[in-house]
């Protein structure tokens, strides 16, 4: 099935993006104090997790941060077993939607619990969390 | 509005193409869409091309591809809708058409995405959604996507692994009868729930490939279909588009792609038809759970009933509405770039009743066929109805 041909090896290139994070600042200073922050618009009250710094429901640019609750259950969720090339260090990971009683939906680890009793529904808390590498990020856990 | 209608049409054998570079893919497509509408590529106004890149090495593949095939002169684009790009171009090109720009307007789809080795290029497809939330720390890939719809959709419906296991079965049947697929041998069901777990509940045989291919479509206003007297042309009887948040924690529910069924009514609305009136469609089926929630979708059954149209055998040849008889992505193969146009080339040749074998031949009753394209995982849809 597959034509086998000869092959020239291009040069290689490798790229790491800096992302700034100037206008979401306060969310990632706040993982490290162990809390999770969304930003919520002072116009028209619309919610935002990931924390947005613009509303792109009327478009205001005046926000407000404030600190989740974290509570909630999960919608949805799969195991990744096979990985992408940069996490083939990581062991097979859950990934988990949780809707939170905050009013926001959350896409993130789900960790402390084995595979196999991952359902859905189940309670779970958002969690802020530095990693061992130093990566800001943040979890759900059950509770 | 002008009318615009398919005059020629060209298709590359899809799989691992490591003896072919872009362009030498893309003439593959190119040349027979040529010699099937009659026309050199000097006359051409404009050509769009659907491919996304990064697992190949020119980042300007339009004007490359143009220079190879005789099309340089022409206005060019590079279309980007991630999976859904080939329909983007296809629009793109009908767009130049029904503005009034040109007459003759080409769309090539074409990816070249084993340059790479396979770890990468499941990254590169793992970071289209929304990097810096959904990859940056927790390395989704387009399994893991539409894995979060396999377990939504069985725990709220019922529907099963065996389930999806048919449609890789049905695909892979077709798929068999299709030379320029990439997997052409039948499976069974046990095959697929014995082949390892990618992302649970997804396991090998319930994704498509990591492909590469190339297909082209050449399309025509009406004047220039009368001037070259072409007899068999397939009209675009209508496009829906639509589009979802990048965040999938952003959508409403896991159980179906909004942008699909926005698409679809618009499409249905502009076409004039109903989901009964279609002979035979191309759904998205990078995944099985994407050909069972793409039937809900669609409309060619209720919400919840996808899995019991693949049991029943209603998307078979012969069945209520005959769906991915090409093998679909999921053993014809996704070149992501090349597959809305792929879908193109399939429901042309079946609406002018010239596939062979005749054994994938759908039989006709109202000459409409609708092609549904995801791009992402659901974060682009274009739905594409043409008629002869």
């Amino acid at each position: 099935m597959a034509v086998s041909g000869s092959v020239l090896k291009s040069r290689p290139l490798n790229i790491s993006y800096e992302i700034p994070i100037t206008k979401t600042l306060k969310f990632w200073e706040g993982l490290k104090e162990g809390k999770v922050y969304a930003t919520k618009c002072k116009n028209c009250g619309a919610l935002y997790f990931p924390p947005s710094s613009d509303c792109s429901k009327c478009l205001s640019s005046d926000m407000e941060w404030t600190e989740l609750k974290g509570e909630g259950k999960i919608e949805t969720f799969t195991h990744v077993i096979v990985r992408p090339a940069t996490f083939s260090d990581e062991p097979p990971y859950t990934v988990a939607i949780a809707s939170l009683e905050d009013g926001v939906r959350v896409l993130a680890w789900l960790t402390g619990i084995r595979k196999s009793e991952v359902k859905i529904g189940m309670r779970v808390k958002l969690v802020a969390k530095v990693t061992d590498e130093g990566r800001l990020t943040y979890e759900l856990k059950p509770i | 509005m002008k009318k615009v209608a398919v005059i020629g049409v060209g298709h590359a054998k899809f799989g691992e193409r490591n003896d072919v570079n872009v362009a030498e893919l893309a003439f593959e497509a190119i040349k027979p869409a040529f010699k099937d509408a009659g026309i050199t590529p000097k006359e051409v106004g404009f050509a769009a091309f659907g491919t996304v890149g990064v697992w190949y090495e020119e980042p300007l593949p339009a004007v490359v591809i143009a220079e190879y095939t005789g099309l340089t002169g022409a206005g060019l684009v590079r279309c980007e809708a991630a999976c859904a790009s080939g329909s983007a171009a296809v629009f793109s090109a009908y767009s130049a058409i029904v503005s009034g720009y040109t007459d003759i307007a080409i769309a090539v789809g074409v990816e070249k995405m084993r340059e790479v080795d396979t770890l990468t290029a499941v990254e590169l497809i793992g970071r289209a959604g929304y990097y810096l939330w959904e990859f940056e720390n927790f390395g989704m890939t387009f399994p893991a996507y539409y894995a979060l719809h396999a377990t939504a959709h069985m725990e709220k419906y019922g529907t099963t692994e065996e389930d999806l296991a048919l449609v890789a079965v049905k695909n892979h049947k077709y798929g068999a009868l299709n030379p320029y697929a990439h997997f052409q041998r039948e499976i069974s069901v046990e095959d697929v729930l014995s082949s390892r777990i990618i992302a649970w509940p997804l396991k090998l045989y319930d994704c498509c490939p990591i492909s590469d291919g190339a297909a082209a479509v050449v399309l025509a206003s009406e004047e220039k279909v009368k001037e070259l007297k072409i007899d068999t042309p397939i009209w675009v009887k209508g496009v829906g588009i639509s589009s979802d948040t990048a965040n999938l924690s952003k959508r409403e529910s896991y159980v179906g792609l909004t942008a699909s069924v926005k698409a679809s009514r618009k499409a249905y609305e502009r076409a004039k038809i109903k989901p009964e009136d279609i002979d035979v469609a191309t759904v998205h089926d990078c995944f099985t759970i994407a050909e069972i929630m793409a039937y809900e979708d669609l409309g060619f059954c209720r919400k919840g009933e996808g899995a019991k149209m693949i049991r029943e055998g209603e998307t078979e040849i012969g069945g209520r509405i005959p769906v991915n008889i090409d093998g679909g992505l999921k053993a014809k193969g996704h070149p992501i770039g090349a597959t809305g146009v792929s879908m193109i080339v399939e429901l042309t040749r079946q609406l002018r009743e010239e596939i062979t074998p005749r054994s994938r031949q759908v039989s006709m009753k109202n000459y409409i066929a609708l092609a549904h394209n995801v791009g992402g995982t659901g974060h682009y849809c274009y739905v594409t109805v043409l008629g002869r």
